[in-house]
């Protein structure tokens, strides 16, 4: 246990075990994410595509996931429900779900990356617990079957309804994702739905089971503005009356500042920095989170100036940077530090961390961050699991 | 320079008899695809789907083009019309050869087509679907290469290496086949197979939308390179409106199948003369948590519209917050409002809509 986690978790053992802390800004700990790897054994080598990633998420909030194309945003969420295709493997970490218990009773807390892919139990948790919108929705939509007889049979897995109520249902969370005439289209194949109404439609798939956590990947990029906001009202609603937990991955900074209770960046396989939305946006820590605001264009821009992008290209997820995987690119950089020392998560606040040199982890000086605790250098595997 | 020839319209696309104007690569009139709606056993057609419905729009050589609008209004309909990937129902699509023949795209013989195959290409929507899973990136993006210029080997992966590091994926992986790459990376991996050709038009349906800022700068930036080495055009479909704000000479706003409003880029956000535009500016999610939940954004009520019933008269009165009577009576022309602007609302002059600043 490293000393900065200590002071996030308060007490040492991961929260959802110690059943959250009731009246803690978030409520609930429902999943936590604990040194989570999932690596590719390729021909090339191994990709090492989530690379020991800790989060949690809570009931009725919402953690919006950002960072870069390839970072491995994907493949964090389709570890939980265990969906990562061969050559791809869950090789280390824990993804503890607290099932049951959201009415005061005992839960229990099931560690999903325990159980056998493809197997009976975490079948099981797929769709009730936790349901997924994947981020191409034709990968997950067949294309031999009506959108209606495709969501009338996922309803009828999850609960005790039939065909003609199930068809109602689906009728009716068509109209709730703005679908237009949902009557006639139900009836219709994915071909013939536009690339928007098909994300809709694996959204209307996911709300059908009242999950208790949705994963969104993606969910609104094929979405004009009005319709997403509309799709963004409806989550929230939702997530009002049911106490949803949402895990939503984007790379629309707009959205996030619009949905994001909590936000986590990812950088290759890392958490680099996550806490309340508001921090972040405003109070970011970590050079790429700065990098990564500051490149957003503003509606109102200068049209042609030439765009900032993060300078270099990421590193090749099977070849790391050693010491902080983002030193390659980053402006505060510091030789013979950064390129040493692999960043430990240092806590800035009960729900704040950050993993960078510049508030220290490495026994040097750490100006940024006068508060931060000084951490043991990279832990091994099984020093990350906690006690 | 693409902006060098961004004037007012000054003539009206299909408005008939006028000479064409020379600068114009692509023109549609009065386009039209509908979709039959069939039923029961016997698959009887009951109805059309009006996916596009009535479009007329010049897309100038070297000029990028902005089309955006509702989810399902029609745009990938547009795009696939343009690039004869569907047939259409009724109009015209012509496009300027590089010979300088106008050429009428649903006729073209078997040389021309393969020349406008070669000349107009599309980046699709939904890069899962329109990259071939059997195919490792190397045959995906250097295959039309082989086809056309005949390259093979050592020089045409060094072609493919080429376009992969424009696009910021690593040329090691060319081997790999799609599936083996994140939902970014597919979608510049099908940015790269479009621009491979040397392309004169290209059609970017949601091209950067599954891409984070830095890597969209990137691309962006290199589709804005291409254009001024090559005088490229672009039909740039998304529903992105800062990127879209950002690249785009002009913009056309298109809903339920008709194009609502089309003008210069900036004037349409300072001042838009559509409701729907009005709308849909207002909705734009600001990048800052604290101006959550403003009074801002207009909320579009009611119902949306199926494109096999459109409403009669204004397709859009049944959520405009300025409708009329009239408005559903009489169905508003797309006509010229001010100086190089067209709106098709009966009020375009008098109302005072909100644009962003
Ligand atoms: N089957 C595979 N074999 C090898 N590498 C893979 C495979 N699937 C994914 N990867 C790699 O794993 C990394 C993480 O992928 P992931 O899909 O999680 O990215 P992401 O953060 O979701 O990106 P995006 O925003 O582009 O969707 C990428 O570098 C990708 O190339
Ligand atoms: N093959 C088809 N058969 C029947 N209807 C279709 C077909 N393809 C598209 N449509 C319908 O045509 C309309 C326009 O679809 P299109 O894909 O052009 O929309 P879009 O503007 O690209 O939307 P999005 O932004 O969601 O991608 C939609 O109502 C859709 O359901
Ligand atoms: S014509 Fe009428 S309904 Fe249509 S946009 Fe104008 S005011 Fe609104
Ligand atoms: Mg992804
Ligand atoms: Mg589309």
């Amino acid at each position: 246990m490293r000393a900065g986690e200590r002071a996030a978790e308060a007490g040492g053992a991961p929260a959802a075990q110690a059943g959250g802390a009731p009246g803690a800004p978030g409520g609930e700990v429902l999943v936590e994410l604990r040194g989570l790897k999932t690596h590719f054994f390729t021909d090339e080598g191994t990709v090492r595509a989530v690379d020991g990633v800790d989060l949690e998420i809570r009931r009725g909030r919402t953690l919006c996931v950002v960072g870069e194309s390839g970072c491995g945003k994907s493949i964090t969420a389709r570890s939980i429900l265990q969906l990562v295709e061969a050559p791809g493997r869950v090789v280390d970490g824990r993804i503890l779900l607290r099932r049951g218990g959201a009415d005061g009773g005992p839960g229990e807390v099931v560690d999903l990356a325990g159980l056998k892919p493809g197997g009976k139990e975490i079948r099981s948790v797929r769709g009730k617990d936790i349901a997924m919108i994947f981020q191409e929705p034709m990968t997950s939509l067949s294309l031999v079957h009506t959108v209606g007889n495709q969501m009338v049979e996922a309803i009828r897995v999850h609960n005790d309804v039939g065909k003609r109520e199930a068809r109602e249902r689906a009728v009716e969370l068509l109209g709730m994702v703005n679908i237009p005439n949902p009557g006639r289209l139900v009836d219709s194949y994915p071909f013939q739905f536009s690339g928007g109404m098909r994300q809709r439609v694996m959204i209307a798939m996911a709300l059908s089971c009242d999950p208790g956590l949705l994963i969104a990947d993606e969910p609104t990029t094929a979405l004009d503005v009005t319709t997403q906001a509309q799709i963004m009202e409806l989550l929230k609603r939702l997530q009002r009356e049911l106490g949803m937990a949402i895990m939503f991955i984007t790379h629309d900074m707009g959205v996030v500042a619009e949905m994001a209770d909590d936000v986590a960046i990812m950088y290759l396989g890392k958490v680099v920095e996550k806490g309340p939305v508001d921090d972040i946006f405003h109070d970011p820590k970590h050079p790429y989170t700065r990098a990564l605001l500051e490149s957003i264009p503003k509606i109102g821009h200068r049209r042609r100036e030439r765009l900032r992008s993060i300078k270099g290209i990421v590193p090749d997820p099977a070849n790391r940077p050693a010491g902080c995987v983002f030193h390659t690119r980053c402006d505060a950089f510091m030789p013979g530090r950064c390129d040493a020392t692999v960043p430990p998560p240092v806590a800035l606040g009960p729900d704040r961390q950050v993993r960078c040199l510049l508030y220290g982890g490495d026994g040097g000086p750490a100006p940024g961050a006068p508060d931060a605790q000084t951490a043991a250098p990279e832990p091994t595997p099984e020093s990350s699991h906690g006690d | 320079m693409a902006t060098e020839t961004t004037r007012p319209e000054e003539h009206a696309p299909g408005g008939g008899g006028e000479a064409p104007d020379e600068r114009v690569l692509l023109e549609t009139e009065g386009v039209r695809v509908h979709f039959p709606i069939r039923k029961g056993f016997r698959q009887k057609v009951v109805g059309q789907v009006k996916a596009v419905d009535g479009v007329d729009l010049s897309i100038r050589a070297g000029e990028t083009l902005g089309l955006v609008g509702e989810s399902g209004c029609g745009k990938t309909t547009l795009g696939s019309a343009v690039m004869r990937a569907r047939e259409i129902t009724g109009g015209r699509i012509r496009f300027r050869a590089s010979d300088g023949r106008l050429l009428d795209v649903s006729r073209l013989g078997p040389d021309d087509l393969r020349a406008y195959r070669r000349e107009v290409r599309m980046i699709f929507q939904d890069p899962h679907a329109s990259l071939n899973p059997r195919f490792t990136l190397l045959e995906i993006i250097g295959e039309p290469i082989r086809v056309n210029e005949g390259l093979s080997g050592s020089a045409l992966e060094e072609r493919v290496a080429a376009m992969l590091r424009k696009v910021g994926l690593r040329p090691e992986y060319m081997r790999r086949y799609p599936h083996a790459f994140s939902g970014g990376e597919r979608q510049r991996v099908s940015i790269a197979r479009a621009l491979a050709l040397d392309p004169r038009l290209v059609v970017a349906d949601e091209a950067v939308s599954a891409l984070d800022v830095s890597i969209r700068s990137q691309i962006l930036n290199l589709l804005q390179d291409l254009q001024d080495e090559l005088n490229l055009t672009y039909l740039f479909i998304s529903h992105d409106l800062s990127v879209v704000e950002y690249l785009c000479d002009r913009v056309a706003v298109m809903y339920l199948g008709k194009i609502v409003e089309l003008s210069e880029t900036e004037p349409l956000y300072a001042a838009p003369r559509h409701p729907y535009t009005e709308a849909l500016l207002s909705a734009v999610p600001k990048p800052d948590p604290r101006l959550r939940g403003g009074e801002r954004r207009i909320v579009l009520t009611g119902d949306v519209p199926d494109p096999s019933d459109p409403p009669s008269g204004c397709s859009f009165r049944t959520r405009c917050r300025y409708a009329t009577e009239r408005c559903a009576a009489e169905e508003p022309p797309l006509r010229e409002v001010a100086p190089g602007r067209r709106a098709a609302c009966h009020y375009a002059e008098e109302l005072e809509l909100n644009g962003v600043v």
